[in-house]
């Protein structure tokens, strides 16, 4: 229920529109910060007014979000913000919302509600605030931590092989499939400006620095002296290059990806050219999830990796009432209590 | 031949057979014709949780038992009058209830040495043969055989055939009822109105069987079941589960409001589901969701965005629950739970029936999360109870428990429904012009009176702010960890809570004197058992009222005053004496309890008995 008529003049916001006079209480140093700021940066630049506008988080440290944005926002239960975004969506379709969450919210205890939001393809964005750890329990693994894993509940290393997330993300029909840094901040904006435009479930993982509990876990795709070999940046219709030199390309072959170097013989011509909206080599990208550190791996792609429309739940859930209601006219209560066939005693 | 007619006050009939013989649109049809004529009735359908269990067993065995009469009826009854059995297991599980002298009405091909087997009568066995049913008036009629001999030539298979089956015992029973065929036509023609082969021959049987009892020689007797004197009025036949989906839509509409349904499969609240997603021209929106989780989460995002948000589910999925009703609880949101209980504990009895989750209602949450619980005591009761469920939740902002089960949800009885006008207005507590400080601020958790909050939902301009499931400062709804103020806010929510019940009607005596020897007292569906028994009881000249519980939780105000005047409370209950525990906590009084949890609602006589047994009555010289 939108209380602004067309009419309305936006009233021009600033970032500082979009921040609550509550202190944010995250580590100092904590990656959050950075995708805080970087969501106030983008959201006078929507264009949505505030009032429409809907923070939905579960719990865990990223959940804290909606406290600090000055919009419409609740901070639920673990793992449910994908459920109560749903419900919230399915019934005021104009508002603009956004669910927080991170790694063990909704991948572990809210994986069911994840998959489903995705197939449904309800208009909403998702960030997913990934650090490989539990924080505000402190320390334990999460579905995303590496095999191995020291931490405090696995003190000879997980026995669990991690969820790749954004292929699970495929798997469950996603229509929008991107992966960006906390640490690059104009990507991060790029990418939440995309998703934002995307009509359907925009799903956005974001690669968050832990620095207290999991300090480290992205450096080799965020600090200067390693991402270059590290990372390839998706940009619709470019060739996948990356490299120090720029130098290193992506080549298809068949479907595997091959690296290949554009010094010995190749050319930008032969490299993958990257289209997202082609879900099998969309699906091949999210399979781009080597770890950085064993020999020859593959370098890791941020960006949109795919975006496909697809009718949103929540159009179709309201245009069945309204057929409904054109069909057969407003319900008449006394109608519905009377039934179908009625008696009377005299 | 004449055939003689003979006056009956009250009839209990049970309609049994395999769970694919049709046996719940039997009872439903002649339940729906009988109420046509005017008589009061009840009904219990009874059915295994197996959808088509192995065919002839003891597991298969559907009932639908249903009592009529030309007086007041509150149960389906005790023991049956008439027992139609389809096969010989329909007959062996049920005999026990047929009262000595009772019809036995048999289709002699459900007791050939197949079915006889799979009933585990010994071999050479056949109670129809062998004089065991001697006490009884036994009506031998080969139904597959004369159905089959009706549609030859029908041109359907010899599967579709047996299957109108039903509709030669209906026309059959309606013909020994004194009952026209009119409205199960208009059924059949409704049902079946795009296969004319299937219509015809329905109808055919349906006919058969009524002509089958006017040229019988050898059955004689036809009864009259005269109309009840009920209050004037327009009625119709209502389960429980329509109701509460009609209570819910009447409730939304009342308050302005659309209505969302978020929920999960379970039975017995599905039909709850099937109801309200036909009603979408009343705004209705009904979302099946991933699990019974995502069903109240989404429910609750719906309250959050405007909407009447409501689920409903049956214990195990209600446990499921639990943490976002204390969500709810804690947000203070409108929402509606309904609980259609069932068998338990964990999957218990799925299809059978108990009240063993009015604990879990009232205190079944993490924390102090108090939540209003109300009870339906009927099937048309639940109209009320949701209905009421609905201006409490939004007058009130906060969920609210509604506790039916698997008797009254699947029960029919007739129902003298209310004009739309007659309804109550429902007043959702919004924010308006005046709800902001003198510094422009809106609070969410500011209270009224009442200490009800103010509603302000995304789309509002300038009533931005953020609610969560973190301890919350008094009125500006902010984080807050501070020990005084979390106290202050867990006596807050109890406080308002509580305070309800000044707002809520006093209870009220549902028969009897409002002082006295014994009270009983019920709630939920165990009304209709301890009415007739209570009813008997006075009739032989003892000191018996009933008083029945709605508002279950807060208590109402002036129970505690009305149990005084009794020198004993007796409470019956589906259960191991749940309300029994709270009324005998919070009210020191030595209240007994009568407990019974076999998955099958009171007789009459269990509770008669157990009042007297109890001897708390003194026998009448």
């Amino acid at each position: 229920m939108s209380q602004n008529t067309p009419n309305d003049i936006v009233e021009k916001l600033t970032p500082k529109d979009f921040a609550t006079d509550q202190d944010v209480r995250w580590c100092p140093g904590c990656g959050d910060y950075s995708i805080l700021k970087q969501v106030q940066t983008i959201m006078p630049e929507i264009g949505v007014p505030k009032e429409d506008i809907v923070f939905i988080s579960g719990i865990g440290c990223s959940s804290r979000f909606p406290y600090y944005m000055n919009t419409y926002g609740m901070h639920s239960i673990h793992g449910r913000a994908p459920a109560i975004a749903s419900g919230l969506k399915a019934v005021n379709p104009d508002l603009s919302v956004w669910v927080i969450t991170g790694d063990g919210d909704a991948l572990s205890i809210g994986g069911n509600h994840l998959i489903h939001m995705l197939r449904r393809n309800f208009d909403l964005n998702v960030l997913l605030f990934n650090n490989e750890i539990y924080g505000l329990t402190k320390g334990q693994y999460s579905p995303t931590s590496p095999e191995g894993s020291i931490s405090k509940s696995t003190p000879m290393g997980s026995v669990d092989h991690p969820f790749n997330p954004l292929a699970l993300c495929m798997g469950a029909e996603g229509t929008f499939i991107a992966r960006t840094l906390d640490r690059d901040p104009k990507h991060l904006r790029d990418v939440l400006s995309e998703a934002h435009l995307h009509k359907g479930t925009s799903m956005v993982e974001i690669y968050q620095n832990c620095n207290v509990f999991n300090d480290g876990a992205f450096f080799p795709f965020t600090e200067k002296a390693t991402k270059p070999d590290n990372v390839i940046f998706l940009e619709q219709g470019e060739p996948l290059v990356f490299g120090k030199e720029g130098n290193l390309g992506i080549k298809l072959d068949g479907f595997k990806p091959t690296v290949v170097n554009l010094d010995e013989g190749f050319s930008k011509e032969d490299l993958w050219k990257h289209d997202k909206s082609d879900k099998i080599k969309a699906s091949i990208l999210t399979q781009l999830f080597d770890d950085p550190k064993t020999e020859g791996a593959l370098p890791r792609p941020f960006g949109v990796f795919y975006a496909e429309e697809r009718f949103n739940y929540e159009d179709v859930f309201n245009k069945q009432i309204q057929e409904a209601l054109a069909s057969k006219g407003e319900g008449d209560l006394d109608a519905l209590l009377a039934g179908h066939s009625t008696w009377e005693i005299k | 031949m004449t055939k003689s007619t003979e006056t009956k006050r009250e009839v209990v009939i049970l309609f049994a057979g395999d769970s694919g013989d049709g046996i719940q649109l039997t009872g439903g049809q002649f339940s729906e014709t009988t109420g046509l004529y005017g008589n009061d009735i009840s009904t219990f359908p009874n059915f295994p949780a197996e959808i088509r269990a192995p065919k002839g067993t003891l597991a298969g065995v559907s009932g639908f038992q249903l009592k009529f009469g030309s007086v007041e009826i509150f149960t389906p009854g005790d023991k049956y009058d008439v027992l139609v059995a389809m096969n010989a297991a329909a007959l062996k599980v049920n005999l026990e209830n047929l009262k000595t002298g009772g019809l036995i009405i048999a289709n002699t091909d459900g007791f050939d040495k197949k079915n006889l087997n799979l009933a585990k009568y010994a071999d050479g066995e056949n109670p129809l043969e062998d004089h065991s049913l001697d006490k009884y008036i036994v009506h031998k009629i080969d139904v597959t055989k004369i159905t089959r001999n009706a549609l030859k030539g029908s041109g359907l298979g010899i599967k579709e055939i047996d299957r109108s089956k039903n509709m030669f015992v209906l026309g059959y029973i309606y013909w020994m009822y004194n009952r026209k065929l009119d409205n199960t036509i208009a059924f059949i023609n409704q049902k079946f109105k795009n296969n004319e082969q299937l219509r015809e021959a329905n109808i055919n049987v349906l006919k058969t069987g009524y002509h089958f009892g006017d040229t019988s020689e050898a059955f004689t007797s036809r009864y009259q079941v005269e109309p009840a004197p009920m209050p004037k009025g327009i009625y119709r036949n209502i389960k429980g589960n329509e109701a509460t989906a009609i209570g819910l839509i009447a409730g939304a509409k009342k308050a302005g409001l659309n209505l969302f349904y978020g929920s999960y499969p379970i039975t017995p609240a599905s039909d709850i589901l099937h109801f309200l997603s036909k009603y979408k021209n009343f705004k209705v929106k009904t979302f099946q969701a991933e699990d019974e989780i995502a069903a109240i989460c989404s429910a609750i995002g719906a309250s959050y965005g405007g909407t009447l948000g409501v689920t409903a589910s049956s214990g195990p999925g209600i446990a499921l629950k639990g943490e976002a009703i204390g969500l709810a609880t804690i947000l203070e949101l409108p929402l509606v739970i309904c609980n259609v209980q069932r068998g338990g504990p964990s999957t218990g009895l799925p299809t059978k029936t108990e009240q063993a989750d009015l604990f879990q209602a009232v205190y079944g949450r993490n924390g102090e999360a108090p939540v209003p619980v109300l009870a339906a005591s009927s099937p048309s009761d639940c109209f009320e109870v949701a209905f009421e469920a609905c201006r409490i939740a939004l007058e009130h902002m906060t969920p609210v428990f509604v506790l039916s089960d698997g008797y009254i949800a699947n029960g029919a009885e007739p129902w003298r429904f209310p004009k739309s006008e007659a309804l109550t207005e429902i007043h959702p507590k919004w924010v308006n012009d005046n709800s902001k400080n003198e510094e422009g601020k809106y609070l969410p958790y500011k209270r009224d009176e009442k200490l009800v909050r103010e509603w302000a939902i995304p789309g509002m301009k300038g009533f931005e702010h953020r609610i969560g499931g973190l301890e919350k400062e008094h009125e500006t709804g902010n984080v807050s960890y501070d020990p005084a103020n979390h106290e202050f806010m867990i006596n807050l929510r109890a406080e308002k809570v509580k305070k309800m019940a000044e707002f809520l009607p006093e209870q009220q005596i549902a028969i009897g004197e409002s002082q006295g020897d014994v009270l009983v007292l019920g709630w939920g569906s165990t009304f209709g058992a301890i009415q007739t028994a209570v009813r008997e009881l006075r009739k032989e000249g003892h000191s018996v009222s009933h008083a029945h519980l709605r508002y279950v939780f807060p208590f109402p105000k002036n129970l505690k005053q009305l149990l005084s005047r009794f020198k004993k409370v007796v409470i019956p209950e589906m259960n191991k004496g749940q309300l029994l525990q709270m009324i005998r906590s919070e009210f020191l009084i030595d209240a007994k309890g009568v407990q019974k949890v076999k998955g099958l609602p009171f007789t009459v006589d269990e509770i008669k008995n157990a009042v007297l047994g109890e001897n708390t009555l003194e026998a009448v010289q």
